[in-house]
């Protein structure tokens, strides 16, 4: 078990999402090895579904998911901090207005 | 199932850490290590989240690589003693739920490893590490299953143990083991309600099936007790281990917990725990209890219990068997990827 020959041949990784009930988004919550897509669909079902916690299922290549940078945290979101005009509560309208 | 006892290192590394060589840091990068551990230190004294990405200390990195590769390793080793009586269940709804439960543990190991993962070790690794010996699994899988009342004291002490030990990791500071605790938690408190039904159902037969439900007992009693690791006092990586968040309870506590809630449970079920010191103290409000035998527990770490050889025999053998699956599934995966580019080039 030398770690180069088994390196070149561990299964590839994917990440799982899952559907939990007709009507909400797939969220992530995991990741398997798997050899191929059709494999890593049961293998996903197995290890993730095995209480009926989803209706739907999509794996992903680990190494097709483009993420940010963690790094990046303050110049790609810091920007949106100092526009509370985009809270509905910057605005006060009085109060006889009622709900709005 | 699993143990924090996990503060034990594994044979590798008291090596590789002296083969650190550190290397000689300009002060700009000086600057901006000191900025990143202080931005680390921030998030833990908040009792924030760190995520697999973002900078953490070395050590943090080190800790939990050995911490959360040994709870898998637990898993995954602890399918074996109770697999032992899947083809000898008693009846097929033990049979089924017993299949259930190891299929379980299976799962738990696959969650662990892909949290390690995360931190930048990969799975052949961690298995290499396992399979040669390096790496440590929870001793209490070092112990036989003798007979059909051990698969119940399992789930109900060993796996009562284990989710006393599990519940504060769901709130460890590394997001990913947090993640997978929570959901190896939800499918835990079934394992030992399984066992504690099972083990009801056996003290309502005959005598002989009720001594075997306390011989199981008197057996498993003190290795449970063990589970929690060393006392606190011996307990050196602890300080460290809390400071990161990723320990949140000691291992004397937790322990005095776990005996707490046993002693009525024990009750109920009608078999006495074998500790002629365990008597309730009003003044502490707990549980008093007897010495554990840490030579014991140690030997068993090291190596020399009962079960070790053959637990990691068949470990081995499991892998290497199934290295041909492994093999053909990656080969036809090539196989169909290069079909398919085939037809798109002719097309």
């Amino acid at each position: 078990m030398s770690t180069e020959t088994s390196l070149a041949n561990e299964w590839p990784l994917w990440e799982v999402f899952i559907r939990s009930k007709q009507g909400v988004e797939h969220k992530h919550c995991g990741s398997l090895h798997a050899a191929d897509a059709q494999q890593a669909l049961h293998m996903a079902r197995d290890v993730y579904t095995r209480r009926q916690e989803g209706v739907s299922i999509w794996v992903i290549p680990s190494a097709s998911i483009t993420a940010s940078d963690p790094d990046d945290k303050d110049s790609m979101f810091e920007p949106a901090k100092d526009k509370v005009y985009r809270h509905p509560t910057f605005f006060v309208i009085p109060d006889e207005v009622g709900h709005m | 199932m699993y143990t924090q006892s996990f503060n034990v290192p594994d044979a590798s590394n008291v090596q590789s850490e002296h083969r650190d060589i550190q290397p000689v840091l300009t002060e700009f990068e000086q600057e901006s290590m000191a900025k990143a551990q202080l931005h680390f230190d921030q998030i833990i004294d908040a009792d924030g989240k760190i995520e697999p990405k973002a900078w953490m200390p070395d050590a943090y990195r080190k800790t939990l690589v050995r911490q959360i590769s040994q709870h898998a390793h637990s898993e995954i080793v602890g399918m074996l003693p109770e697999g032992n009586w899947i083809s000898r269940a008693p009846s097929l709804k033990r049979k089924a739920i017993l299949i259930a439960k190891v299929q379980d543990e299976g799962g738990h190991g696959l969650y662990l490893y892909s949290a390690a993962e995360t931190l930048g070790t990969t799975r052949d690794q961690m298995l290499d590490a396992l399979h040669t010996g390096r790496a440590k699994y929870s001793s209490i899988f070092n112990y036989p299953t003798l007979t059909w009342a051990d698969v119940g004291v399992i789930g109900w002490l060993v796996d009562g143990a284990a989710i006393m030990n599990q519940i504060p990791l769901c709130r460890c500071s590394y997001g990913p083991y947090a993640r997978a605790m929570v959901r190896i938690c939800k499918e835990e408190s079934f394992h030992q309600r399984q066992g504690f039904e099972s083990l009801m159902v056996m003290m309502q037969g005959t005598a002989e099936q009720k001594s075997m439900v306390q011989d199981a007992v008197n057996r498993w009693w003190w290795k449970c007790l063990a589970m929690f690791g060393p006392p606190d006092a011996d307990s050196t990586n602890s300080t460290q281990g809390m400071r990161w968040g990723i320990k949140r309870v000691s291992n004397d506590d937790l322990r005095q917990k776990f005996v707490d809630a046993t002693v009525p449970q024990a009750a109920v079920l009608g078999v006495t725990l074998p500790d002629p010191e365990l008597k309730w103290n009003e003044a502490r409000g707990h549980h008093d209890y007897g010495q554990i035998d840490w030579d014991e527990f140690w030997a068993t770490v090291n190596g020399n219990g009962p079960c070790n050889t053959e637990r990691l025999a068949t470990r081995v053998k499991a892998h290497e068997d199934g290295q041909w699956v492994r093999d053909a599934a990656m080969a036809y995966a090539r196989k169909q990827r290069l079909r398919q580019t085939q037809l798109q080039e002719a097309a």
